[in-house]
């Protein structure tokens, strides 16, 4: 076993563990290949499990013999380890950082896991792209599944099945492939039932400096719109942006090429400085000393809420130019895999009731995220801690979860998942027993076997106990359009991410708990009336009977 | 009335202030003696008491019409345009007029007629109990006495006529105290700790200059240390900054030097002077008010603003108290400059954090009447009710009620009342509706006949409680007992829901309070039902047991139908509609047309900020 050689020292005795809000455990701390475990062996107190891929730096500090790690994790905690001994200090310490950083996805607590409980359903096959199509395809003939990437030849990021117009051909899908940013040609994301326009998403159009065009992609995309119709075009970046990309080959869509669309530059930030938003935000949040004004200006320096802002606007505006301009629209920016996936989400979000359930917002994330070619490996593999300076972090996911927090906090009742379904997403995609959010595209994870060799967090999830916690009693179906507010006094840091681990919410809790009490008491009396007044009635028509035989 | 040349215009346009694409109602606007209204085509009212109106602003004309700025002390700003000039020009001058009366007798509350009779009136104003109070905390007890010193007003004006010192203290101990003290404000006992024996004093800055003694405060402030059995020390808390307390010695002024009075242990903790916080709002208020305001410049103006930075000294001196108290078992004297302001706040707040009684609707009416009211907080020069000087106007205590919201969002079971309340009473601190408020003192309110000629607030309030009940609230947990909220600065947010409770499209759609509180009462409407039918059913068995006995009992199937029908139209019946729990205060309906608007879940139909045609107006350009 591989893992033997990086566990240096598998157990310690008498290492005291310290979290804030919770009393000091001392226990026995043990390493295996996938976990960190420190147990106090006395009954009534609990474990801690820690995940080594949970694991986003760590520091040491020694007091004469007395060695102390500090534990910076993904989902933003921090936990100190006090440990008796300098060599067993230094041994668990590099033991800890060879396992949280191992190279090969086939080593990571996935391919190892086994399930406690039973699968009564396999999510790998929960969310079906045939199964999804079959919700359009009754309300519309004009798109079609193709099959044109089966082998992940065309497009390597796109997923085997994609939906496209029912008029365009295979070998059309090809040619305009090679003119599109990493073969992303344009694909059906969303199809709006209520005014028929569709959001498509795509890479961007590699025009370059000399303005290439290519007729099959004008083709592609003018058969999505009806005769005489406009559609809009949102570039998720702005047209500097998208200007400077064309002396490396990409570009945008020229007017005088689709003069059938209207195009609307949106600044969505990218990569590092969305990276350096989330490592900022975080340490404001993490330092308790900050007096207000400092607090504030590091609040602020972050610009987490000013990215959250624009994510939000660019949804709005493509929710807009369906619902109300009933215009259909075709969403990039440079490769498509990022912002356009954070804009074509939630403006589904806004649109979709459906979206909005557990299993919408499911079958939301497997289709916009997992099998668009979201590279969750690359994104996730290091979160607010990382020191060392890599390319291709970002918090994509993260902020597009914070997104939907929002529009959750603005509509309370219009969605059946709670705040800690999206608390566990954010969780999983950094670290997880399960498959779902490993690889980076279909294509990685079809050669890794993920479907044989690992469970799927929609198995686990969709069991009717894990629900129960992640749904929202308030929930009541809306059908309409939920239109967010996006001004800055609308707009909150979110608590249960940031803060979770620096203020205490037993206060919260306690409160929300007494909520759900009202909500489920409730229905009981109603219910209870419901089965009185059968009762009497049964009794009143009895009389009657009797009276009246 | 004189000042109303104009009362009625028709064709004005009511502008949303935060729409970017300048959409508008077209509506007409009334003038009356006590409100302005404007009915909008959809017949929707917007009522704006004339008190309520801050300033009032004409704009230079546009092509369709004169536009007129008003701005509340509610925070409701609206913006009309007016077709004609002269119209416009004439609700100006009138409003000019109208929002700044020179006497007291022209207030609403001289006028507020809510159809009671004199005794009525009367109980409305025996309702809350001050020698009640101070006998529900314990005292006049073996250590501190009622002294009538202050009976006709002659120690101190600003003070009420009941006031509880020591009992070793003589009157002339008092009257010794009351000369070295600012305008008389000598140390009187605002909180007693029955439990810890501890108090909470409050009084004014000393007069103590460079170096100036005086024996009989002295011998005041250690009779105050030794009425607290317990622990031999007490402190003494200037709310103010040090700079401010220092400068205050050059005018003959200034703080107790611990050198010369035996055990006291002496403590600044930096609140700083109405002014300040009179700028710091208007400062938060123009920022909030910017069109697009992007988020760097609402974060960075809300840090310039200091507005938060206030809001946490306040409560982080009124933690000091609970503290004292609690950890060291020792007593607090409390004073800034006058010992109206910062004092009353720091008080208040010291008080609510102790005692769960005040974190009930009764025990938070009976906090501001003892702390604010009696102790004479200059409520109508803070509020600006009459035409005065503009530089005695002051949040501070909205910033009071800023801080109890910030507890309810930290202790979200700990009061018995829920936001509505807090905003209703910041609405009538201002309105001059009812006499609670007016007046700068005990004094004054006597010699103004408030008691005979106006209204007391708290009765229409209780009578109300139901919109102001906090659902979630747990009478029973002991725990709450002190609360100890957590200062670190992220927990500390705005208020949109003050500073912004007229601007619809900022808030939440859905509001789960709402629908708690309907659920709640829902629940208690539920819960009868049940012991009704219950007991029908009951009835029904007994009697068909009797008829059992005298006749043969016929079997038969029942029909479905009775059944699904009652179950049916029982469902109908418990939707409770969302305005039905919300009925409005006779004759007050411009304070609360608002809850209804607060209350209602509208439906999303209108997008909120986000305006597509502001997006492609710039594409087409």
């Amino acid at each position: 076993m591989e893992f033997a050689e990086l566990i240096k020292t598998p157990r310690v005795d008498n290492v005291v563990l310290h979290r804030p809000f919770y009393p000091a455990v001392e226990g026995t701390l043990c390493l295996t290949g996938h976990h960190l475990i420190l147990s106090s062996r006395q009954d009534n107190t609990e474990e801690l499990w820690l995940l080594h891929s949970n694991i986003d730096a760590i520091d040491k500090r020694f007091v004469g013999s007395l060695g102390t790690i500090i534990i910076k994790c993904k989902d933003f905690r921090i936990i100190q380890l006090d440990i008796p001994g300098m060599e067993e200090c230094l041994n668990i310490a590099s033991s800890i950082e060879a396992l949280s950083t191992l190279d090969s996805i086939t080593l990571m607590y996935p391919f190892f896991y086994r399930p406690m409980f039973e699968v009564i359903e396999d999510g790998w096959h929960s969310f079906l792209p045939e199964q999804e199509f079959k919700l359009y395809s009754s309300a519309t003939s004009q798109w079609r599944l193709s099959y044109v990437n089966k082998e992940f030849a065309v497009c390597p990021t796109y997923p085997p099945i994609v939906i496209v117009p029912e008029s365009i051909d295979d070998e059309t899908l090809r040619k305009v492939a090679t003119f599109r940013h990493g073969g992303r040609f344009p694909v059906l994301s969303y199809y709006h039932q209520k005014s028929k326009r569709v959001i498509m998403r795509s890479g961007q159009p590699l025009t370059g400096t000399n303005g290439r065009r290519c007729k099959e992609d004008e083709k592609l995309i003018n058969a999505t719109l009806r005769a005489g119709s406009r559609g809009y075009i949102i570039d998720t970046r702005s047209l500097n942006v998208a200007q400077q990309a064309r002396a490396k080959g990409g570009g945008f869509e020229q007017e005088a090429h689709y003069p059938q669309w209207r195009r609307i530059h949106k600044s969505i930030e990218r990569y590092h400085i969305l990276q350096e938003s989330l490592i900022k935000l975080v340490e404001a949040c993490n330092d308790q000393t900050h007096n207000m004004d400092r607090w504030l200006s590091k609040l602020e320096a972050s610009n987490w809420l000013t990215h959250i802002k624009e994510i939000l606007t660019a949804a709005c505006l493509v929710a807009q130019c369906i619902d109300r301009e009933e215009a259909s629209v075709l969403i990039h920016g440079t490769e498509g895999t990022d912002s356009t996936l954070q804009v074509t989400s939630l403006a589904q979000i806004i649109l979709e009731p459906r979206s909005r359930t557990i299993r919408g917002f499911e079958a939301l994330i497997e289709r916009e995220w997992l099998q668009a070619g979201h590279p969750f490996q690359q994104r996730c593999a290091q979160s607010a801690y990382c020191n060392t300076k890599q390319k291709w972090e970002a918090p994509v996911f993260l902020l597009f979860l914070d997104c939907v927090w929002q529009i959750l906090r603005q509509f309370p009742c219009s969605f059946e998942f709670n705040e800690n379904f999206l608390i566990m997403l954010f969780e999983h995609a950094y670290a997880s027993q399960f498959g779902t959010f490993l690889g980076n595209s279909e294509s990685e994870r079809c050669k890794l076997k993920l479907q044989q060799k690992t469970m799927s967090l929609w198995s686990w999830v969709n069991q009717p106990s894990k629900l129960s916690k992640y749904t929202n009693p308030l929930f009541e179906a809306n059908n309409l359009v939920i239109w967010p507010s996006v001004a800055p006094q609308s707009l909150l840091l979110w608590e249960g991410i940031f803060l979770r681990w620096n203020r205490s919410s037993k206060y919260l809790d306690e409160a929300y708990e007494e909520m759900v009490n009202i909500i489920e008491y409730n229905k009981e009396l109603q219910a209870k009336v419901n089965i009185l007044r059968r009762q009497l009635a049964e009794l009143e028509t009895e009389d009657e009977m009797q009276e009246s035989p | 009335m004189e000042h109303i040349r104009t009362t009625k215009v028709e064709q004005v346009k009511l502008l949303d202030r935060f729409a970017t694409n300048n959409k508008s109602l077209t509506g007409t606007l009334y003038l009356t003696a006590t409100h302005l209204l404007f009915i909008d085509s959809l017949q929707k009212e917007t009522w704006i008491l004339h008190h309520h109106i801050a300033s009032v602003e004409k704009l230079a004309l546009t092509t369709s019409g004169c536009p007129l700025v008003i701005q509340c002390k509610n925070f409701r700003i609206v913006h009309f345009i007016v077709p004609r000039e002269r119209d416009c020009h004439d609700i100006y001058n009138s409003l000019l007029q109208l929002s700044k009366q020179a006497k007291y007798e022209d207030l609403y509350a001289f006028s507020y007629n809510p159809k009671q009779n004199d005794s009525e009136r009367l109980q409305g104003w025996q309702l809350i109990d001050l020698a009640e109070e101070y006998k529900r905390m314990g005292v006049p007890n073996s250590h501190w006495e009622l002294s009538d010193a202050n009976q006709e007003y002659k120690i101190c004006e600003t003070y009420p006529r009941e006031l509880y010192v020591p009992w070793t203290a003589k009157k002339t101990v008092i009257v010794g105290s009351s000369k070295f003290r600012s305008k008389g404000r000598f140390p009187v006992l605002s909180y007693y700790h029955q439990d810890k024996k501890a108090a909470i004093c409050r009084c004014s800055q000393p007069l103590s200059g460079f170096s100036a003694r005086c024996m009989e405060d002295e011998r005041l402030l250690e009779a105050i240390s030794k009425a607290n059995p317990v622990n031999c020390y007490m402190y003494v808390v200037d709310t103010r900054p040090k700079l401010n307390a220092m400068a205050n010695r050059a005018a003959g002024k200034g703080y107790e030097n611990e050198d010369n009075y035996s055990s006291i242990r002496f403590q600044f903790v930096g609140i700083e002077n109405i002014h300040v916080m009179r700028s710091s709002l208007q400062k938060l208020l123009e920022v909030n008010g910017t069109k697009g305001l992007s988020v760097n410049d609402f974060y960075s103006g809300l840090e310039s603003s200091g507005w938060l930075r206030h809001i946490k000294a306040v409560m982080d001196a009124a933690i000091f108290l609970a503290r004292a108290i609690m950890v060291e078992n020792a007593s607090v004297l409390v004073h800034c400059s006058d010992g109206w302001d910062r004092t009353s706040q720091v008080c208040s707040l010291g008080s609510l954090l102790l005692d769960s009684y005040y974190r009930t609707i009764r025990g938070f009416m009976v906090l501001i009447e003892k702390d604010w009211i009696s102790f004479g907080h200059k409520f109508s020069e803070r509020c600006g009710h009459l035409d005065g000087d503009p530089k005695e106007v002051s949040p501070v205590f909205t910033q009071f009620l800023e801080c109890v919201w910030h507890l309810t969002e930290q202790f979200p079971q700990a009061f018995e009342f829920n936001e509505a309340f807090l905003l209703q009473i910041h609405e009538h601190i201002h309105s001059c509706q009812f006499g609670n408020f007016l007046g700068n003192c005990q004094k004054e309110r006597e010699e103004l006949k408030l008691k005979e000629k106006t209204y007391s607030l708290w009765p229409f309030l209780l009578e109300d409680q139901k919109k102001y009940l906090n659902p979630l609230y747990s009478s029973k947990s002991h725990r709450f007992i002190v609360l100890e909220p957590n200062t670190v600065s992220f927990n500390f947010k705005f208020w949109r829901n003050m500073y912004h409770q007229f601007d619809q499209t900022l808030h939440p759609r859905q509001s789960v309070f709402n629908i708690i509180m309907n659920m709640n009462e829902q629940n208690k409407q539920l819960e009868k039902d049940i012991k009704d039918l219950e007991s029908k059913i009951k009835q029904r068995k007994n009697k068909q047991t009797d008829d059992i006995l005298t006749k043969e009992l016929l079997h038969s199937v029942h029909p479905e139908s009775p059944t699904l029908k009652t179950s049916l139209r029982f469902k109908e019946q418990t939707r409770l509609p969302v305005n039905d729990s919300l009925r409005t205060i006779e004759g007050s309906s411009p304070a609360d047309n608002r809850y209804s608007e607060y209350a209602e879940e509208f439906s999303k139909s209108e997008p909120a900020v986000v305006s597509l045609e502001y997006g492609v107006a710039r594409m087409t350009c």
